[in-house]
């Protein structure tokens, strides 16, 4: 046992977690890159009115989400440090916390939403809402995915269910995890900033 | 074979059969009057024949749904079936519900049709592959609920897998999913949205759960790849599935007086669709080539692959073809319509069920694993005549869909419908003449049963 331990621990797996989340990251991604282009293209076809909506936007709220997800990924990494030194109860506490600040996350954007839709903003607003709603919701929906993902693995890792030579399941949540920080990491700057 | 209850797929497997070679034949009919347009009328008019070969294919592929089920469930769950006798009652219920519904769309006309069965007490009838009798829609349902009881309990006592969840939930989706067809709304654009809740919802989403366990149980049965691997691979899919194929509903309300919002939506989603096709062949020729052992039965082996690569074509890359809201401004209702539904439904559904009795009916008719080689090879010619057809088929309807968009509606000067037809009148002889290729090769997997000889043993331990 302890030999295989010291293979895992010398010799870090690449990719990290389960090759099949990495498909899966890969078919997210170009879902998203996909997204991202049509985006690009609609706007570079009313440039005026995208310019003029994004200003609408609450930019404060959008640089606070930001932030939140990354401090959420830097937990996330706490927590797989905690695995790979064998603390299952460090780990499981990194990955709640990381699960919290999802959580506040939801709560930012929703408040977002909510003075949108106060507002009378709908997808049929015009073209840069259509986007807007249609880009941050679809992201909205992969928080809440990957803090179910987040609070299975906590809660398995709270039984003991991984260890220092076994922890395929922490880096796999951890991978998808980031993934959906990453996205947000351009939808941010494309959709709130870029003028 | 581990349980004897599993024994009660056979009839399903074999009424299965029998209504795919009907289907066939009146694919054949209706192929025949698209060039000699008055063919058996006024016996069997286009529209007859239409439905009857569209239903019949729903039926059959259901028929093999369920047999693949009470197959796989038992083994799965570790346990005999909770039930073979109400599965077997629910067979001739099934069976003869469907034979009844058939004889009455080919013995009067749908109009009375809907009269005798009391269409105007709770409208149902009239939509497209929906066209069954309320009376036969409730005894759908009846039989789903029956089926779905008798499956959830052996669940429930057994032990309870990854492909077995999948399973179900794939089956309790198309249940439940088919509810819509009740439901009629007088407003023409809300009666598509719920139409294509069943129609879409079943064939881009919950049927495909149904394909990926299928697929993975034949996948874990051939190639003793580990449990885990397969299951993991399973479970992206179905996700791919379902992020791609829910919103890509959007892709049937581009003209039908839906937001225009639905373009975009409908047209990014679905383009993504092949994704989780995609990952299925890869997904089904990696397991094969990490495969422990080589299963004696290779037919099944090979309609398993078959089925990831056709499923791939079919639904994903001819569906793409055409599904991109700006395209489909004028290939709409086309033949690359029809092109699409034909090596779709071939690819994902017809193959995989083929597959599953491929695999099981040797066992079922009494052999340890598989059949005699001579009989496999019988098969696998079968495999080939129905596949290759299949894509002849798909290409000569392509040709005759692309003919038609330019003549119809892309050129300078457009010309009217039956004009065109009868300018792409080649391609439908030639479409007819793959048919009867295709009708060959299924005529050949069914004399393949009867083939005997010494049971093909296992080469590699």
């Amino acid at each position: 046992m302890n030999s295989t331990a010291t293979v895992y621990d010398t010799q870090p797996k690449s990719p990290p977690g389960d090759l099949a989340i990495w498909v899966f990251i890969l078919a997210e991604l170009l879902v998203f890159a996909v997204l991202f282009v049509v985006y690009a293209m609609a706007r570079r076809n009313n440039i005026e009115l995208f310019n003029l909506h994004q200003l609408q936007l609450d930019r404060a709220a959008g640089l606070a989400n930001t932030l939140v997800l990354i401090t959420s990924s830097y937990f996330v990494v706490r927590a797989v440090a905690a695995i790979r030194e064998g603390e299952t109860q460090r780990c499981s506490r990194w990955l709640w916390a990381a699960f919290s600040l999802g959580a506040l996350f939801l709560l930012i954007k929703g408040a977002e939403y909510q003075h949108h839709f106060s507002m009378g903003v709908t997808l049929r607003s015009n073209d840069f809402y259509l986007f807007y709603l249609s880009l941050t919701f679809f992201h909205f929906m992969h928080v809440i995915m990957g803090m179910v993902i987040l609070a299975a693995v906590a809660l398995k890792a709270q039984r003991g269910g991984y260890s220092v030579s076994e922890h395929t399941g922490v880096e796999t949540g951890a991978s998808y995890w980031h993934m959906v920080d990453l996205v947000w990491l351009i939808l941010f700057p494309l959709v709130y900033v870029m003028h | 074979m581990k349980y004897q209850s599993q024994l009660v797929a056979k009839p399903y497997f074999i009424a299965a059969i029998g209504l795919f070679i009907g289907q066939i034949i009146f694919g054949l009919i209706m192929g025949l009057q698209y060039v000699i347009g008055d063919f058996l009328f006024p016996e069997i008019p286009f529209n007859v024949a239409r439905m009857v070969h569209t239903n019949l294919l729903i039926v059959w592929l259901l028929f093999g749904f369920m047999g693949s089920a009470y197959y796989m469930i038992p083994e799965e769950s570790e346990t005999e079936l909770y039930s073979p006798k109400l599965a077997l009652a629910l067979f001739w219920i099934f069976l003869v519900a469907g034979a009844l519904t058939i004889v009455g769309y080919l013995a009067v006309p749908y109009a009375r049709l809907a009269e005798m069965t009391g269409n105007d007490l709770l409208p149902t009838m009239g939509r497209e592959f929906l066209e069954q009798p309320t009376i036969t829609k409730i005894g759908i349902v009846v039989v789903c609920l029956g089926f779905l009881f008798n499956l959830g309990m052996t669940v429930l006592k057994g032990r309870k897998t990854s492909v077995s969840l999948v399973l179900m939930t794939g089956l309790v989706g198309l249940a439940l999913l088919f509810l819509f067809s009740f439901y009629n709304p007088t407003n023409l654009v809300l009666d598509k949205f719920f139409w294509w809740y069943v129609v879409h919802l079943w064939v881009e989403g919950v049927w495909e759960l149904i394909l990926g366990a299928i697929l993975a149980f034949v996948l874990i049965k051939t190639t003793g790849v580990d449990r885990e691997v397969i299951e993991k691979w399973l479970y992206v899919i179905i996700a791919m599935t379902l992020i791609t194929g829910i919103l890509g509903t959007g892709h049937h309300y581009y003209w039908i007086g839906a937001p225009e919002y639905w373009q975009l939506i409908g047209s990014v989603f679905s383009a993504l669709e092949p994704i989780p096709f995609f990952m299925m062949t890869v997904f089904a020729f990696n397991m094969v080539n990490k495969r422990r052992r080589d299963h004696p039965n290779r037919a099944a082996v090979l309609w398993a692959l078959g089925t990831a690569v056709m499923a791939f074509l079919g639904a994903g890359v001819w569906g793409f073809l055409h599904t991109l809201a700006p395209v489909n401004f004028y290939t709409h209702g086309s033949q690359i319509t029809a092109a699409h539904g034909h090596m779709a439904f071939y690819g994902a559904y017809v193959m995989i069920v083929l597959t599953m009795i491929s695999y099981t009916m040797p066992m079922m008719r009494g052999r340890a694993a598989a059949n005699s080689l001579k009989s496999q090879v019988v098969e696998m010619w079968a495999f080939w005549l129905m596949t290759v057809s299949m894509v002849f088929i798909t290409l000569f309807l392509t040709g005759a869909g692309i003919l038609q968009v330019y003549l119809q509606r892309y050129s300078d000067a457009p010309q009217a419908f039956m004009v065109v037809q009868e300018k792409v009148e080649l391609f439908y002889w030639m479409r007819e003449y793959a048919g009867l290729v295709f009708l060959t090769g299924l005529l050949l997997y069914v004399v393949s049963f009867f083939i005997g000889g010494k049971e093909h043993a296992e080469q590699r331990a």
